[in-house]
This record gives structure tokens, sequence and C-alpha cells, in this order.
């Protein structure tokens, strides 16, 4: 039976239409556009509600569908649709575009509605990615979050934000050409975008291993992998704080999610093959880009190697699971690994999203991101330390906290898969506290630095709202993460079984 | 005379397939007569006359559309679908180049009655070259465009530039034509017809394919030439960067639907047997044109010139489509060229609205701080810059798709690859444009609007298309789709 509303195109165009409506408003009025923009991204959040409530969790197929032709001519269809990894991860985006507009209601004073109108436009159409499920109607809706996001950083971004405006949008347009080529290919072989059809669609080596290298380039920009890191760390130290944040909680999930999308199920045998190598630039990433966030002078550019690294931790868990399951036949493993992979992503999404609103509360205070500037900021903002402290170590995969679930699953699969890459991998226990708790050492604790730090405020109740939700986001899959894994085990379970089948 | 032997003369069944051109080359020589006899105090009668000509011509071809192909004057002529669509795309084009032609003619002191007529007759070359079914009336076709764009160019007498870009464009436009009549002369000899559908079926039969081929190699530049394909494109930076900007809108866009028909015409109509020849030489074109056009947009700073070495890139975008060789890639093709019509006169016109008396917007820093002086307009500009680069959902991603696919689709997966690697490449200087508007602080006063209404309106519903048009696709992609039967 058809849902009553729409409800996944609701969640799209509210915002987009809510961002056009806040562009309206003008300069003048920016205090009154910041308000409408809250109350539709206040809105959009409770229209998520009833989509985890009415989701059949047990259940793999895509639900809350709707189906309409768009582009006859090319077979494209406005299709959408969601199952428990779409539904979690669209959740995630709805609750951080909330507190992104809430985190930027003082700092930013510049065309307010403007920027509020952006991020509004942005959730509209990450909330499109994640319930896409037609391939061209994905496409379009990521690469078009390319242009807000460009306006975000270049507009309100620090110094160098042209430099890494520019540099952003290139390195993922250029990746993700590539797969719109394998996307055009998979549509003439297939008559179809829709994901369900590419699944279905038998493939062989050689295309297979073409389409594979493919979506890596669009996706490893995307999450990003080593050695396609590079745009990242200019992206996250020159955007404004809720840039950072969306480009952290959502934007890179974006790549993970692909990957499970299309990589998986579409080239199996592909991505088995090859497999290997997203595990190794995956393990780099854990510990090279670990090393390296452990020599930054500057706040901002280690949260943004430090999600490098713990997103490696994601593309480990997913690309494991291709030997798991055909060469130990280790099915439950693999499933861990993806679980882990999922949960990983989720954690994350609070994690440095509440880092990043962490650096932007000081940022506003003191106009510095350079760790040296700091020192002693708990003799003046004892509530902003605590909750700080609090991420630090829920950064560094302190049990208890939702860090901690995600990268102890990958690294239990991973050590089935072969115990010296588990190794490899824990040792971001040790890299991810040296380089948190260090930071955080330097900046929280010892003796107030200098007058600067001296004259400090604590958080507002404001600041307090946006880091407590955060809070309680990576406590909660900390100690109980069983409802979210529920959530998205069904599709899981059948990812499994997809990856596992060869398409020879 | 009795009416039946007029009937014996002409067959009035000649004449109702041609109305539409009849009533142009006639409503432009009106025009020019017209002109004549106003003061000039009233010459925006002219202007006003020239946009009703467009909307009667449109209703004249719409008339028949859809209906089954037609031929007149023993061949000479052919109206089908394709040619409806693409005489309709000139009709909407010109118009709008006209609209955003007046204030900025008449800030120059070159708003003329010529400007319409030969205008009128550019437009009547074109619907000419679209529906050419002979080599000869192809041929006409062209040089009526090619004279009347010589004259359009040179209409600023006073300046040197000017003058200089229609003495290139002239000269070298002239070469190109002579090279088109020398590989017509050499199709000539060796099928013994200038009758495209007699020449189609003589290059079915492998007989004297050497002397065909060679003919075809020159048509080939020809239209290379005409369409500014490198390695033929020397004169397209020149003449875009030369003219002036309301004529460089006129020529930079419209022309490309006839340059489409005639190549569809030539290649396929013509010797589209062989275009397993043929279509290697299309790919080699859209390969070198992608990346001299991009590669070279890269270093520009004057935004025509940018717009023109752009142009290059997109032409081979366009040859994509062509070297599919079947009826999609000329489907694919002709929807590229459209998209690029629309979106080439909308970026031109953003330059015209931020010109006035005694000044041009024509270097990118004269588009530095826009978004804080206008918003909307910067917003627009933005649409533009996105749908060239071909950011989904405007409408140069789907012409974008459209040709990617044609390619892929005809075997050519290495073009394909070279062509999405130099879209990306094309984004870096599109972005060029909207980081001036949106990043940097105005030089001085900062960029000024023209306060025309009619072009403010103009150039919003054109910039505003890109979107629509782009989320709304699938009626123009079926009419290009339907115009060759996939």
């Amino acid at each position: 039976m058809p849902p009553a509303l729409p409800l996944l195109s609701l969640l799209i165009w509210l915002p987009i239409a809510g961002g056009a409506l806040a562009l309206l408003f003008g300069d003048r009025r920016a205090g009154q556009a910041k308000v409408f923009a809250l109350l539709v991204a206040l809105l959009t959040l409770a229209l998520t509600v009833p989509l985890f409530t009415g989701l059949d969790a047990s259940s793999a197929a895509m639900q809350f569908g709707e189906s309409h032709p768009w582009i006859p001519s090319f077979d494209i269809g406005y299709n959408l649709g969601v199952d428990g990894i779409s539904v979690a991860l669209i959740g995630l985006t709805t609750l951080t575009s909330v507190l992104v507009l809430l985190g930027a209601w003082e700092a930013v004073d510049n065309r307010a509605h403007q920027y509020f109108a952006s991020f509004l436009i942005l959730e509209g159409l990450m909330v499109g990615v994640f319930s896409a499920l037609d391939a061209a109607l994905f496409y379009v809706f990521f690469e078009a979050m390319l242009i807000p996001m460009f306006i975000i950083i270049g507009v309100w971004g620090g110094p160098r934000r042209v430099y890494a405006s520019v540099k952003f949008f290139l390195y993922t347009f250029l990746g993700s050409v590539f797969m719109l080529v394998g996307l055009i290919y998979l549509y003439l072989k297939g008559g179809s975008w829709q994901l369900a059809d590419l699944t279905a669609l038998p493939l062989d080596r050689t295309e297979q291993m073409w389409l594979f290298f493919a979506f890596l380039a669009a996706f490893s920009v995307k999450v990003p992998m080593f050695p396609v890191h590079t745009w990242l760390p200019d992206a996250h130290v020159e955007a404004p704080t809720g840039g950072s944040v969306i480009l952290a909680a959502i934007m890179l999930k974006i790549g993970g999610y692909g990957f499970l999308r299309f990589s998986l199920p579409i080239v199996p045998d592909a991505g088995h093959e090859y497999a290997w190598v997203v595990i190794a630039l995956s393990l780099i990433a854990v510990v090279y880009i670990g090393l390296v966030a452990l020599a930054q002078a500057d706040m901002k550019k280690l949260i943004a190697y430090s999600s490098i690294a713990h997103m490696g931790f994601v593309t480990l868990g997913t690309f494991i699971a291709f030997a798991l399951a055909r060469e130990y036949g280790y099915e439950d493993t693999a499933r861990l690994g993806l679980q882990g992979a999922m949960v990983q992503m989720v954690s994350h999404g609070f994690i440095s999203g509440a880092m990043f609103s962490c650096v932007g509360v000081l940022y506003d205070r003191m106009h510095s991101r350079m760790i040296a500037d700091y020192g002693g900021v708990v003799n003046t903002m004892p509530w902003f330390a605590t909750l700080f402290v609090f991420f630090a170590m829920a950064n560094a995969g302190l049990p208890g906290t939702s860090g901690f679930v995600g990268e102890f699953m990958v690294v239990i699969a991973s050590f089935q898969y072969q115990p010296l890459v588990a190794f490899a991998a824990a040792t971001t226990l040790i890299l991810g506290a040296a380089y948190t708790l260090w930071m955080v050492k330097r900046v929280v604790f010892g003796d107030v630095a200098n007058a600067h730090v001296a004259a400090l405020s604590d958080i507002n109740a404001r600041e307090a709202w946006v880091l407590g939700v955060f809070a309680l986001g990576a406590l909660a899959i900390g100690l109980y993460p069983k409802p979210l894994i529920d959530l998205m085990d069904a599709s899981l379970v059948q990812l499994v079984g997809q990856l596992a089948t060869s398409k020879l | 005379m009795p009416p039946e032997a007029l009937k014996l003369l002409v067959p009035s069944a000649d004449l109702h397939a041609l109305l539409p051109e009849i009533f142009m080359c006639s409503a432009a020589f009106a025009l020019l007569m017209v002109d004549l006899f106003l003061a000039p105090a009233r010459r925006g009668l002219i202007h006003f006359l020239a946009l009703l000509v467009l909307v009667a011509a449109a209703v004249l071809t719409a008339r028949d559309m859809g209906g089954p192909a037609t031929t007149a004057f023993n061949g000479m002529f052919v109206r089908d679908l394709a040619a409806d669509v693409l005489k309709l795309g000139v009709y909407a084009v010109s118009a709008f180049a006209f609209v955003y032609a007046k204030p900025f003619l008449q800030d120059r002191d070159l708003f003329k009655g010529e400007f319409y007529a030969l205008a009128l007759f550019a437009v009547l070359g074109m619907m000419l070259m679209i529906s050419a079914g002979s080599l000869v009336s192809l041929y006409l076709g062209l040089e009526l465009l090619a004279l009347s764009s010589y004259g359009l160019v040179a209409m600023d007498r006073e300046n040197p530039v000017a003058s200089e870009a229609a003495m290139k464009y002239f000269v070298l436009g002239a070469l190109a034509s002579g090279l088109l009549l020398y590989g017509m002369s050499m199709v000539y000899g060796a099928t013994g017809s200038l009758d495209l559908a007699a020449i189609h079926a003589v290059a079915a039969t492998p007989e004297n394919s050497g002397l065909l081929l060679f003919g075809v190699v020159f048509m080939l530049v020809g239209i290379a030439f005409k369409f500014g394909a490198a390695p033929f494109h020397m004169w397209v930076p020149d003449v875009y960067q030369g003219a002036p900007t309301a004529i460089t809108l006129f020529i930079g866009s419209v022309p490309k639907f006839a340059y489409f028909g005639m190549a569809y015409r030539l290649l396929e109509s013509g010797v589209g047997p062989l275009d397993a020849d043929w279509r290697m030489m299309v790919a080699g074109l859209a390969a070198v044109s992608l990346v001299v056009g991009n590669v070279i947009a890269l270093a520009q700073t004057n935004f025509k010139r940018l717009l023109a070495y752009s142009t290059i890139s997109h032409v081979g975008f366009l040859f994509l489509g062509l070297a599919n060789g079947g009826p999609a890639g000329y489907a694919a093709a002709m929807f590229y060229a459209v998209s690029y019509a629309v979106m080439a006169a909308a970026a031109f016109a953003s330059i015209l609205l931020l010109s006035r008396r005694g000044f041009d917007a024509e270097r990118i820093a004269d588009f530095r701080g826009l978004w804080q002086k206008n918003g909307p307009h910067a917003l627009l500009v933005l649409f533009i810059m996105a749908s060239l680069a071909g950011v989904p959902p405007f409408l140069g991603f789907w012409a974008k798709l459209e040709v990617i696919k044609a390619a892929l689709d005809g075997g050519l997966a290495w073009l394909a690859i070279l062509a999405v690697v130099c879209a990306v490449v094309g984004a870096f200087y599109y972005l060029r444009i909207v980081r001036a508007m949106f990043f940097e602080q105005p030089e001085g006063d900062g960029p000024q609007l023209h306060p025309d209404g009619h072009v403010r309106v103009a150039f919003a519903v054109n910039a505003a298309a890109l979107l629509v048009l782009g989320v709304f696709a699938e009626p123009l992609l079926s009419w290009c789709r339907a115009a060759f039967a996939v």
C-alpha cells in the first residue's frame, strides 16, 4: 500500500523550497530568515520521525517508494525509496542540519540568510542522494550538492577559501565524471538506471574491472581515501564551522554509502578481485594519516586528518567483507564488517560534527584555530572543556562511546580476515588517542596561556544544546548500539548475499 | 498569365513547402525598405517588426510540424521534423538575440535598420541550410549566412578591432567556403549528381569511393571550419572578441543550429554510407577540439575570448554525437546544438547586461563582486556557468550525458573518457567567473546592471530556462529524438 504522504519527496523538496524562500528574505531581514530556516529544518527533522517509526527493519526491501517517470526518453525515473541504511543516514542528515543552523546563529553575520539558505538546499540534496533508487537521479543529487558547498566554502570561508573551494569542486567533479561514464555504460548495456536492475545485470570480468575503478574514482574522492584525500584538509580548514560539520558528518558518508550501493552489489567480482587495493589504501589512511594528524598545529586540520583515518575504517570494514564471505565462508563476519562500517559512519557523523563544532565555539571567541594560541581553556570554560574532552575521548575510541563500537567491530572482523590487517587497523586506537588527547591537553589543560584565554566566556545555552545533542548521540550509540544495528541488519544481510554471489 | 500555366512553372506544393523561407526573404527586404523611410527616432518600430517576423515565421514553420517529410523543387529543398525543430530554435534564439542587442546597439550608435535586415538574411540562410536537399541549395544558404555575418561583424566601422575581426572572419570564411566547394566538386565528380539523395545512393556502392572520400575530407574540413572545430578554429577567438558583443552573441549562438543542419545533411543525407570513414575523422576533430578549446581557455582573462575557446570545446562535445553516426547520435548532437545555443546566448547576454555606453564588461575581473551588488543576477550567471560546465540538473548536463552516451554507444569509449576529463578542465574556468562574482570584492563601484527592462527580463527567462529545461528535459529531448525517429 503506498503511503498517503510522499514522505521522501517532502524531505527532499521541503528544505530546498525553504532555502529558496529564505533567499527572498534579503539581507535586511536576515534575522527573520534565520528563524524561518530553522523552522524549516526542524519540520524536516520532525518528518524524519515517521520514517524511523514506519520502516519495517526486518525487510531489506526499499520502502516509502515513490516512482514517477522523469525523462522517459532515457528511461530515467524519479524513483525514491529507503531501507535501514538510508534511513539511518537521512536521520543523521536532518539532525545535523538543525544543529548546524543553530550553531551558526550568531557566528555568521555576513549575509546570514544566504548562508542558511545554502545549508537548507544542501540538506535537501543530501537526503536526495540517500533516497535515490535511480542511478541518474543519484548522480544529479550527488553533483548538484557541489554547488551550494562550493559557495559555502568560498563565500564564508577563511583566508585561502577560494583555493580550497575550487580544489574541493574539481576533485569531486573529476572523480564523479568517471562514474558517470560507467553509469552510462551500464545503461547502454542494461537499458535501465534502476539500481535493482543494475544489481541484477550480468557483467563480465573486464567490464566489472572498469566499472569498479570508475566507482572507486568517484567514491574514494568523496570518502576521501589516500591518496586523493588532499582536498579535505584544505576544505575543512577554510570552510566555515557549519561547512566543516556538514562536510565531515554527512558528505564524507556519501562516499561510503556509494560503495555499499554501487560497488558492492553491481560489480561484486571486481570488488573481490581488487578489494586488496582498497584495503591497502584504507590501512595507509589509518596508519599514515594518523601519523600526519599527530603533526598538525591547526585544530581543524588535525580533526580533518583524523576524519580521513576514521573513514579508513569504513572502507576497510566494507571491503574485507568480500574475502570473508567468499574465501573463508564467514558470512556473519562479513556482515559484522559491514555493520562496523555503517556504525562507524553514523558515529563519525556525530563525533566529527561535534569536534568541528567545538573548534567553531573556540574560533568564534578567539578567531584562531592554532593549538599554540590556546592553553588552560578549562579554567575559563569548564562546561565546554567537559564536552570537548568527552568528544575527544569518543574520537579516540573510548569504550562506551560510539567511536569504540564501529572500530571494534571492524577490527574483530578484520582479525578473521587477516590478523596483520587487524593489527595495523588497531594502531588507530593508539594513534587516535595520541593525536586527539595531545591536542586536548595542549588546548584545554594546563595554566591559562594568555590574556585572550583568560577572557573567554563559557558556552551559552544555544551552544550547549548543539554540543549536548551531539554528545547524546555519541553516547547513545556507544552504550546501546543495538537499535542502530537492527535497523540496518536486514539490508546488510542482503548485501552480503549479493557480494558473495558471482556475476560471472 | 492563367493560373494553370503558373502551376506548371512552379507547382504550388513546392511554394507551400517553402512558405517560411519566402516569407522571411520578403520580410527582410520589406524591413530594409521600411527603414529607409523611417525617422531615426522611430527605429524602435523596426525592432518590433523584426520580432514579429520571427513570430510569424515560427507560425508558418509550426503549421506543418509533425507531418511526413516532404521535398520540393526536385529534391533541392527538404522539410522534415528535424528541419522544423531546428528552424524553431533559430527563430527563438534570434528573437532573444534581437532583444539583447537593442540597448547595446543604441548605446554605441549602431542601432540601424541594417542590423535587422542582415540578421534576418542570416536567418534565411540558416533556414536554407537546414532544409537543403542538394549541394547547391546548401552552399547558397551557407554563403547567405556567411556574407550577412561578415557584414554584421563589420557594422562598427569606426572600431579598428571590429574591422580587423571582420576581415579575418571574411578571409578565413572564404577559405573555408572554398575548401567546402572543392570537396563538393569532388563529390559531384565521383557521383555525377548534386542531389544529396542521389549522392547517398551512389555512395552506397563501392565504386569511385576513393574520389568520393577525397571530397568528403574537404567537406568535413569546411564543416569543421564553420563550426570552429580545432584545428580549424583560428578565427573563432579573434572574431568573438573583436565583434561588438551583441553581434558575437548572434553569430556565436544561432548559427550552431544551421551548422548542425549542414553537417547532418552532408554527412548523413549525403555520404551516410561512408560513415565508417568519416566517423573516425569526426572523432579526431572532437578530440582535438576538446583538448585545444579547454586548455587554451584556461589561460584567458578576457571573458569573450574565454567563451570563444569554450565554444571550441563545446563543438568537440557536439562532434561526439556526430561521431556516433547513427540516428541516436544525430539526436544527441542536435540536442547539444540546441542546448549550447541557449547557453551561449545567455552567457554573452551576461556581458551585455553589465556593459554600458563606453564600457564593455569583457574581462572576467568586471564580474568581481557581482553577488554583493546584485544577488539575483549573480545567481542567474551561476546557472549559466554551471550549465556550461555540465553540472546537473542544468540543461548542459543532459546535453553532455546525451553525447557521451552516443560516443559510448558508437564504441568510442576513449573519446568519452577524454570528454569527461575535458569537462572537468572546463569546470575550472567556468568556476573562475563564479569565483569572481561570489568570492571577490568589487573594483571601484562594482558591476552595474544595465537599466533596460526588456533585456533584464529576457536574460532572466533565458538563464532560468537552463534550470527549468534541465529539470524538465523530457520535451526538448523527445523532440530531438523524434526528429531522427529514435
